[in-house]
């Protein structure tokens, strides 16, 4: 060894290293593999993280985006890009029967909502799939019962995870055996966290969604949440529209997003402010209140 | 530098500390992980809210530190922690991983998971109760998994008014009873979590004590890492078939242990083909040095028939080419060991079939004792040996972690049953491009005397060889084996003994009355057993 050789991995690298080891594992291991990919930034990573695993190889998995029809326009634009600009293979999957049938959070509540257009959708998307696993860009320090949550997290034939009844996970064995019917939700990106994610973004320079940066937005200001304005958007009676500097921390369908008022346009910015935030970033998602456990009522019921 | 750039670069390069937590029900594990995760404002403020929330209407407590660790619903109704649950602090100093780990003896698979990835165990003792049988349990099974640094934390110092009596007269119980074990350093700590003495600062109200606080020894603690950076070690994990040299196969995987360069020598297992490394790439290009636990893609000199499963070593440097291997066994399935049954045996990339052949004791984690065991249950840990029946490439658990380790996995209900570390690695039997050359077993079927010959022919040969009878055996290694009925073990007996030579290899005379069977035919391999006799015993 010469002396000014390092020998000793990084924070980031060691985090890149084992998700790259996961994500060839189940290439390696699975038949037919398949990433989820939301177009947020946790996805942006989780791609980049796979193009560099096979690199030079093309990713040998398709990409599924569970597509709730009401994604910010600007996701969408993104997500079209991207993927062709990386030689990626994606498949979009909607819940049409829940769309036809006009589902939305404002009729039905948000659980009912989120139950047939993410969840069901993602259920009905693997079987028409007949993937036997797949990738989610989940994080433990996102939520308290993801932080119960395994890499390799089995799924019954009905996609439910039973949180008392995990397999144990030692070491950097994963054990991927399954049944016909059952599968396995993959998190490479367990162990890192929101910083982890924005200081890679920007060591890598991954492109992102251009709703995470602050902007002059229409907004409307509704029990505490900042909620963007789309022409589909409902306004209510005492609803005032205004416009603020504002940005996204995560994405989700336009209904249920809020923004947090923001002046960062750049990366550096983006960090200075979440270090001096003191709020966890699901704080903006609705859903995640609507009542006690409720993701870990979700992700019992299917849902990453 | 502004303030952000800073952070980022502390958080690109700042190294990362992973430690498992242990602890028995109600000495406030949870308690002081919330605290450190509270004290060093990892805690968001909207979680907070709804901690505060919930402890002032069902815990009757302004804010229940506790409730930051357990996540899951049951887990908040009955008070405890059942699963491993992972979280994530930083400080300027370091960034940390803690694995959460449950108190209860019925968790205790959990409680393995955890140390399987972490190179510290904190161990929380209660102050007014002692060291408990379960402290005992989480302090063996931390040294099994090979952690070597432990912080005793000596929790509730505040219902013993502080005193250092009681806390020297823990520590001095601890002593006595971790000397036994290859720990390397032992920190104790006397503190509250509950009231956050010696947690993150120095309290006043223990002048006695002159040591860190829990916060300042994790952040300088020097953690000898279990990696191993002398034996290379390569597992295949997948084949990569792209880029533009067509035809050229590149291997993916993550080094599992040692350094690499281009232009080394390697040999490939099985195979043992040799070659040389031809260039080490990640994305970005090629390096010029790769160490573990870098995930790269290899491309060698030649073209060799590779997959998943096969590894590239140093061809001076080998692992042990196993088919028996010794462990010791945590077992994790509700449903127990079954001898003779085949499992699913998973090592680095590579999964076999085996068996396990004979335990050879359990482990008593509370006194160490071993105990006889016909089986393991659930959360048992025994010695055990295993027999595989494809060999595979592996090292031992204290040398080298990641080819010391491996899983079992049931057939049938593809669960997790059992987490192994590799104490002895038998071996190189079937493998016969390792074997030492020209060294066999010649079995004379006849009467003693009739194979004298043959010792003569491998003595002209100019080999030295092992000449055995009926006679010699019987006079000594099968003297305890009498009658007919017996014969099997007879025959075993010897044919252990010739397989163990010709491995070393040294060639094997046999001269015996009976008839090798199916069962010395396996155990000295088909090739190596050469049998003659007289046509009428051979019938």
């Amino acid at each position: 060894m010469k002396s000014d050789e390092r020998y000793t991995l990084t924070n980031l690298q060691a985090l890149e290293t084992e998700s790259i080891h996961i994500i060839r594992e189940v290439a390696a291991e699975f038949e037919k593999p398949v990433m989820l990919y939301s177009v947020g930034k946790d996805s942006s990573v989780m791609a980049h993280l796979a193009i560099k695993a096979f690199y030079p190889e093309r990713v040998p998995f398709p990409l599924l985006h569970v597509d709730t029809g009401c994604k910010f326009p600007e996701m969408y634009r993104f997500r079209d890009e991207f993927i062709q600009k990386n030689k990626l293979r994606l498949v979009v999957f909607r819940n049409e029967k829940a769309l036809f049938g006009g589902v939305n959070p404002f009729d039905l509540g948000t659980v009912k909502c989120c139950t047939e257009l993410k969840t069901r959708a993602l259920l009905d998307a693997l079987i028409e799939g007949g993937y036997d696993a797949a990738f989610g860009g989940a994080r433990r320090d996102e939520e308290k019962s993801r932080a119960k949550e395994r890499i390799y997290s089995f799924r019954d034939k009905y996609g439910q995870w039973d949180p008392k009844n995990q397999r144990p996970e030692l070491w950097d064995i994963y054990n991927g055996k399954i049944n016909k019917g059952e599968s396995i939700r993959v998190f490479p990106l367990s162990n890192w966290t929101e910083l982890d994610i924005w200081t890679y973004i920007h060591h890598e320079n991954i492109p992102v969604v251009p709703l995470y940066f602050a902007q002059n937005r229409k907004v409307i200001e509704r029990n505490g949440q900042i909620i963007p304005v789309y022409p589909e958007t409902r306004i209510h009676e005492n609803d005032q529209i205004t416009e603020m500097m504002c940005r996204f921390r995560t994405l989700g369908c336009h209904f249920c997003t809020g923004a947090v008022r923001s002046t960062a346009v750049t990366l550096p910015e983006i960090i200075e402010e979440m270090m001096v935030a003191r709020h966890s970033e699901r704080i903006t998602r609705v859903i995640d209140h609507d009542q006690d456990s409720s993701m870990e009522q979700k992700k019992r019921e299917g849902y990453f | 530098m502004t303030t952000t750039e800073s952070l980022l670069k502390r958080n690109e390069q700042n190294d990362l500390l992973r430690f498992s937590t242990a602890g028995s029900v109600d000495d406030g594990k949870s308690t002081l992980i919330g605290r450190l995760l509270y004290d060093s404002k990892s805690i968001f403020e909207d979680q907070l809210e709804a901690i505060k929330h919930y402890s002032s209407s069902n815990r009757d407590m302004e804010l229940d530190y506790s409730l930051l660790t357990d996540g899951l619903k049951s887990e908040r109704e009955q008070g405890i922690t059942i699963d491993v649950a992972y979280r994530y602090f930083s400080t300027p100093k370091r960034r940390f991983i803690i694995a959460d780990t449950p108190g209860h003896e019925q968790y205790t698979r959990n409680m393995a998971t955890g140390c399987s990835t972490s190179s510290l165990a904190l161990i929380l003792i209660d102050a007014t109760k002692g060291i408990l049988t379960q402290t005992k349990r989480h302090t063996f099974i931390s040294s099994l998994f090979g952690i070597r640094h432990l912080i005793v934390a000596i929790n509730k110092m505040d219902l013993v008014d502080f005193s250092e009596e009681v806390f020297s007269a823990i520590a001095d119980d601890y002593r006595a009873f971790s000397d036994k074990l290859p720990v390397e350093s032992i920190q104790f700590i006397p503190l509250s979590a509950l009231r956050g003495d010696n947690v993150i600062n120095q309290s006043d109200r223990m002048p006695w004590y002159h040591g860190p606080s829990l916060l300042d020894y994790l952040e300088s603690v020097n953690i000898s890492t279990w990696r191993n950076l002398i034996d290379f070690r390569f597992p295949i994990q997948y084949v990569n078939r792209g880029g533009r040299e067509r035809g050229m196969r590149g291997y993916c995987g993550t080094i599992a242990s040692g350094t690499i360069r281009p232009g080394e020598v390697i040999t490939v297992l099985p195979s043992g083909k040799e070659s040389r490394v031809k260039k080490i790439i990640v994305c970005e290009g090629e390096l010029a040095y790769a160490y573990s636990p870098q995930a790269v893609t290899i491309y060698l000199e030649d073209e060799l028939d590779i997959s998943r499963g096969d590894m590239i070593v140093r061809k001076k440097n080998l692992p042990t080419i196993s088919q028996s291997i010794e462990s010791n066994l945590v077992w994790m399935d509700t449903i127990p060991l079954a001898l003779k049954k085949y499992y699913l045996f998973k090592h680095t990339t590579h999964t076999v079939r085996g068996e396990v052949e004979d335990i050879s004791y359990r482990l008593d984690p509370e006194d160490l004792h071993r105990k006889p065991a016909g089986t393991l249950h659930l959360n048992e840990i025994g010695r055990v040996t295993i027999r595989l029946m494809t060999p595979v490439y592996a090292d031992t658990y204290e040398h080298n972690r990641r080819t010391g380790c491996f899983i079992l996995i049931d057939p049938v209900t593809y669960h997790t049953v059992a987490a192994g570390m590799i104490t002895r690695c038998r071996g190189r039997e079937e493998d016969h491009s390792f074997r030492l050359p020209g060294a066999e077993t010649h079995w004379v079927v006849g009467q003693p005397g009739s194979g004298r010959s043959m010792v003569e022919i491998k003595a002209a040969e100019g080999r030295g060889c092992i000449y055995l009878d009926d006679v010699v055996l019987k006079q000594g290694i099968c003297s305890d084996l009498g009658g007919p009925d017996q014969k099997g073990a007879w025959l075993e007996r010897v044919a252990h003994i010739c397989r163990a030579s010709n491995n070393s290899g040294v060639s094997v005379v046999i001269e015996s009355a009976y008839f090798p069977d199916e069962r010395v035919i396996e155990v000295v391999g088909k090739k190596n057993l050469n049998v003659t006799g007289t046509p009428n015993l051979l019938t």
